[in-house]
């Protein structure tokens, strides 16, 4: 499968300020006080577009990914490809995700992007978010269930990410196999490299830094963090 | 079906928190934790919540762009000033050379300063500085510890060539206080293509002292966050 992160570029200059909040659409007087949570994700990268995110909001016992154990299927497809729709069927699927949310947009370097979501109240609340660094083969960052349960009317919790390595393909950083504007290849592919498990992501290298097959330059070197999460409840 | 569908739009973030400090006694420690890279002159600031010397994702002022292009704090002092900030510039007194640690002391005593920021050029970088934006002070006595990150106001080229070249909107870093830069660089980048203050992605640097496409060396200027250590005492 091959994502056009060209199209995605194109949506996210198109999308502007659309809020559609979920839930609390009906009146039931006996129902608990829903809790609004606005939730801003910062690219602090010099080119690496972040993919659509997804967040998934949770109880106990799911984790989105473990350091050392290999991905999920969902994970390699959002890792290789920005494409979160099987991250989110597979987080749909779990019996402690009590919903999910997806953008159709890029979060491009320097920019954020807001949303606002009304949840029922849980007291083991946490949140999860992922999207791919696309500039790279596999690289993504995110949250990795962050108790949220806690926070007060007007608190926010600020987090700072880290680039996590999908380890489900090589880091070639060959045209053929950067998904992102710096490449446009290909994008999923079910092949996995032979570690297969999840890491910290050690950087790119890059054409400018002697790996003369990269399709990155020192434009698309990182470091950590990669971007910053503010969680509000409102 | 559980998924909704959100929004995005660009917002602005306003970092306010609970207001529960009352003003006190700070000693602020930073260490200089990189390997070969000098902080020019500090600015350390307690102030109130809606200031800020930098935020991620905003684009430079012109005096932070002053501070991380060429070390002057002149501009951040005055707007310093003018939010009403308890601060100490330059407690250094001149650079912080790799691996030294200097000490100052903040009185917040009568006023509403509870947030800490601190920034400080990194050199030789083109417009790199160490920065913490905005942290809650705790309100309780001890000692807490804060890592610092490598910022990039992008503002400037990071073309990596030293030639003095030191104010705002001037190419090239002012000098290689180690005494360990290169000269004749072809230049190793143009202008970033994140134009806001974002994490700085590291020097390229070369091991071409008379050419190549950087000035910096690449085993002695490369860095990886965290760039500094702060140890914040609160009496």
């Amino acid at each position: 499968m091959k994502l056009s992160i060209k199209q995605m570029l194109v949506s996210a200059v198109m999308v502007s300020t659309v809020l559609v909040v979920s839930g609390c659409n009906h009146d039931d007087d006996d129902a608990p006080a829903l809790a609004s949570y606005e939730i801003t994700l910062t690219n602090l990268t010099n080119a690496q577009p972040l993919s659509p995110p997804i967040w998934v909001f949770h109880g106990d016992g799911y984790m989105p990914w473990q350091v050392g154990v290999a991905a999920t299927a969902g994970l390699e497809m959002l890792a290789e490809s920005g494409d979160s729709s099987s991250f989110g069927t597979e987080a749909d699927a779990h019996s402690e995700v009590y919903s999910t949310s997806s953008s159709s947009a890029l979060v491009t370097p320097g920019a954020s992007m807001t949303y606002t979501v009304m949840l029922a109240p849980q007291t083991d609340l946490q949140l999860s978010l992922a999207t791919m660094l696309v500039n790279t083969n596999d690289a993504f960052t995110g949250l990795n269930a962050v108790a949220i349960a806690s926070l007060g009317s007007g608190d926010e919790q600020v987090i700072y990410a880290g680039a996590y390595d999908a380890g489900t393909e090589e880091n070639l950083e060959t045209a053929a196999t950067i998904p992102g504007p710096a490449g446009g290849g290909e994008g999923f592919n079910a092949v996995r490299e032979s570690s297969d498990q999840v890491t910290m992501h050690s950087g790119v290298v890059t054409m400018s830094d002697g790996l003369s097959s990269s399709a990155l330059d020192q434009s698309h070197r990182f470091d950590n963090p990669v971007a910053r999460v503010v969680i509000k409840r409102l | 079906m559980k998924t909704s569908h959100i929004a995005a739009s660009a917002l602005a973030i306003s970092a306010l928190l609970p207001v529960t400090a009352s003003a006190q006694d700070l000693t602020v420690q930073i260490t200089n934790l990189t390997h070969g890279i000098h902080f020019t002159p500090l600015l350390v600031a307690a102030h109130e919540a809606p200031t800020h010397l930098f935020q991620a994702g905003q684009s430079a002022s012109a005096n932070l762009q002053a501070m991380a292009e060429g070390g002057d704090l002149t501009g951040l002092e005055v707007d310093a000033i003018a939010a009403n900030a308890t601060y100490v510039a330059n407690p250094a007194v001149g650079l912080l050379a790799p691996g030294m640690s200097v000490s100052t002391m903040l009185d917040t005593t009568g006023t509403s300063n509870r947030y800490l920021s601190v920034v400080g050029m990194m050199l030789p970088t083109n417009d790199g500085f160490v920065g913490l934006d905005s942290i809650a002070i705790p309100s309780a006595p001890g000692t807490y510890t804060f890592h610092l990150n490598a910022y990039d106001a992008g503002t400037e080229a990071n073309d990596e060539i030293i030639n003095g070249g030191g104010m705002p909107n001037t190419a090239g870093i002012p000098v290689a206080p180690g005494g360990d830069g290169g000269s004749g660089a072809m230049g190793a980048a143009g202008v970033d293509s994140n134009t806001m203050v974002h994490i700085h992605r590291g020097v390229l640097g070369d091991t071409d002292a008379s050419g190549g496409n950087s000035d910096l060396d690449s085993r002695i200027h490369r860095w990886l966050n965290p760039v500094a250590k702060l140890v914040l005492t609160v009496q």
